[in-house]
């Protein structure tokens, strides 16, 4: 009996049958760890392009607000600060009208009128940064100075003090509107995620004992989707803080530490897309991508605590 | 909308209907102060750009803004060369990294890989710039389309993972049962089984994400960087459209601005179409995968 059943395959003819079965998805594994490699290669090259500055200022180079190639004086706060304040601004007008929008798509849209508007919601998304900063140039900016500007100033806004003297159209206030209008499709399709999972039956509960559509959205939705809303926000952010083109052509790329959002100043984003093509001194160099170095480690942590409450709160049985 | 019988009688319940109405009101407010911009950025671009588009414009090389005349015939070849090589170097690692997420995925690199890709995809695209600049530009010693590209690919490789681990997703898994039913290998139950089903989903894909990295400027600033002339090839300076629309906007010369609006209108034009027609197929799939 055991003559006629074939000999065992040794170990080798084993692991030759399973490499056989298996050698696409080694071959595919290696590619996604590629993947995963692409970012401690990211963080590699910042690091060690950015050496000489880390190693001239350490973390002072954060807080010093000099910039001056010539004299060989850098510092990132003047660039911090714009990036926050405009990303900032941004979010706040950004979020009540992306949740407007979403809460319109999910709640009260006919079923016909969805598709066509999410679809044109999407479309801001495609429209290059580049081009809306050449609508940002030649048509927002001298609006926003003749007008805006203007017209906020006068309003009791005005008296706050983030609002000064109404300056040139190229300001962190631009910059700020701007970012507005391409974080919106992002914040009101990743909200229209996190409300379209709240489960029917909990609306319907609502419905049921009497409430009106509004309040059922805002009592039932709204709280069972914070989590959703939120995680959003924090990615709309992440956008905002990274954003290049618009805000280098809008925000006056002005060294200038200041809240007053009616002035002239200059962001991470900008400052590098501006000099380091030109930058002739290794400490020039290194220093804007210290500061590409800081901006990527903000959006990295960004984006993975965004992405991280995401998970968490759109995960089935939660 | 109201019947007779759902009438609002009371003063309280009548002032909680009309805050109902203001609220929806409202989120109109707030989707028509959305689709304003978008409506009017295409309005000027299209409006300013087609009076200024011209034959000369797309085949003829630059000439200085004081001539007048002259074409972005350079940009539009260049802008096709840096994109197409992202989109060779780029896909191969993308459609694998989709294909080992959604097929053999379920363990700690599978995850890792999709949670990176995530991140990657929402990371700024200056940083992908940056990151050529210091691997291609600095080793090299010049600006080129090839730098370019590969931080173009940086962009473009965690998008066709993502799109492709959702388009094979969508397959069913009882098609993969059967196929290893019938003695199929692994290899072959992917490629020749579910590969196939997704194709078409899995291209619309790699057609969103090459529409978001032919408009990309900031990773080009400093690694492409600009060129007058004809290509001379891909390890020297090339001109992209971005780029050009970029540098024109922001001189001083009259007739270069109006070049930077006719640019944007060849670059929305290309961008637009390639979203429109992938959304358009992705979301016809969708339903016709839902429905069976």
């Amino acid at each position: 009996m055991s003559r006629s059943v074939a000999p065992l395959p040794g170990r080798d003819g084993r692991v030759r049958r399973h490499l056989r079965q298996r050698w696409f998805r080694y071959a595919t594994g290696a590619l996604a760890l590629l993947v995963v490699t692409v970012v401690l290669l990211i963080v590699q090259q910042l690091w060690v392009q950015s050496r000489p500055t880390w190693s001239e200022w350490g973390l002072g180079f954060l807080v010093r607000t000099d910039w001056d190639p010539v004299q060989g004086e850098f510092g990132a706060l003047p660039f911090i600060a714009g990036t926050l304040l405009t990303s900032l601004m941004a979010l706040l007008i950004a979020v009540p009208i992306s949740l407007g929008i979403a809460i319109l798509l999910s709640e009260y849209a006919p079923r016909g009128l969805r598709d066509p508007l999410i679809f044109v919601v999407e479309l801001l998304a495609a429209v290059p940064s580049v081009v809306f900063g050449l609508w940002g140039i030649f048509v927002l900016a001298p609006l926003v100075q003749r007008h805006v500007m203007p017209a906020v100033a006068g309003s009791p806004l005005g008296l706050l003090p983030f609002f000064g003297e109404p300056g040139p159209g190229y300001t962190l206030f631009t910059a700020s509107l701007i970012l507005a209008v391409m974080i919106i499709p992002i914040i009101a399709s990743l909200s229209r995620e996190a409300l379209m999972a709240v489960p029917r039956d909990q609306k319907e509960a609502a419905l049921a004992l009497g409430a009106t559509r509004w309040e059922a959205t805002r009592h039932v939705i709204l709280t069972y989707a914070k989590g959703g809303i939120f995680s959003a926000a924090v990615l709309g952010l992440g956008r905002a803080l990274g954003e290049t083109m618009a805000t280098t052509m809008t925000i006056g790329n002005r060294v200038n530490l200041t809240w007053d959002y009616f002035q002239s100043g200059y962001s991470m984003t900008a400052i590098i897309a501006n000099e380091l093509r030109e930058a002739a001194s290794e400490i020039h160099v290194s220093s804007l991508v210290a500061i590409g170095l800081v901006l990527f480690l903000i959006s990295f942590l960004l984006n993975s605590v965004g992405r991280l409450l995401l998970m968490r709160t759109n995960a089935p049985g939660t | 909308m109201d019947t007779a019988s759902s009438r609002p009688r009371g003063l309280r319940l009548r002032l909680r209907h009309l805050r109902d109405r203001l609220l929806v009101t409202l989120c109109l407010v707030a989707l028509v102060l959305a689709v304003v911009p978008l409506v009017w950025v295409l309005w000027e671009v299209v409006g300013v750009g087609v009076r200024h588009l011209s034959w000369e414009f797309l085949t003829t090389l630059p000439r200085p803004p004081t001539v007048g005349g002259g074409g972005w015939a350079n940009a539009i070849v260049g802008s096709v060369v840096v994109v197409g090589m992202a989109m060779l170097m780029g896909a191969p690692v993308g459609i694998a990294t989709g294909i080992y997420m959604s097929e053999y995925g379920d363990n700690p690199l599978g995850k890792s890989a999709r949670f990176l890709s995530e991140v990657l995809a929402g990371l700024p695209s200056i940083v992908a710039g940056i990151v050529a600049y210091g691997l291609i530009v600095v080793t090299m010693g010049r600006f080129s389309a090839v730098s370019g590209a590969v931080a173009l690919a940086l962009l473009f490789i965690p998008i066709v993972a993502i799109t492709t681990q959702e388009a094979l997703k969508m397959v069913p898994g009882h098609q993969r049962e059967a196929s290893y039913a019938l003695g199929v290998s692994e290899a072959g139950t992917t490629l020749s089984v579910v590969l196939p089903a997704a194709m078409g989903n899995v291209l619309t894909g790699i057609m969103i994400a090459t529409a978001r990295i032919a408009g990309e400027t900031a990773p080009l600033l400093f690694t492409a960087f600009n060129s007058r002339y004809w290509m001379e090839g891909i390890d020297r300076p090339t001109a992209t459209i971005p780029v050009n629309i970029y540098a024109y906007a922001i001189s001083p010369f009259e007739h270069w601005h109006q070049q930077a609006w006719a640019g944007a209108l060849v670059l929305l034009a290309m961008v637009l179409a390639l979203n429109a027609v992938a959304r358009s197929l992705w979301a016809r799939r969708a339903r016709f995968m839902a429905g069976h």
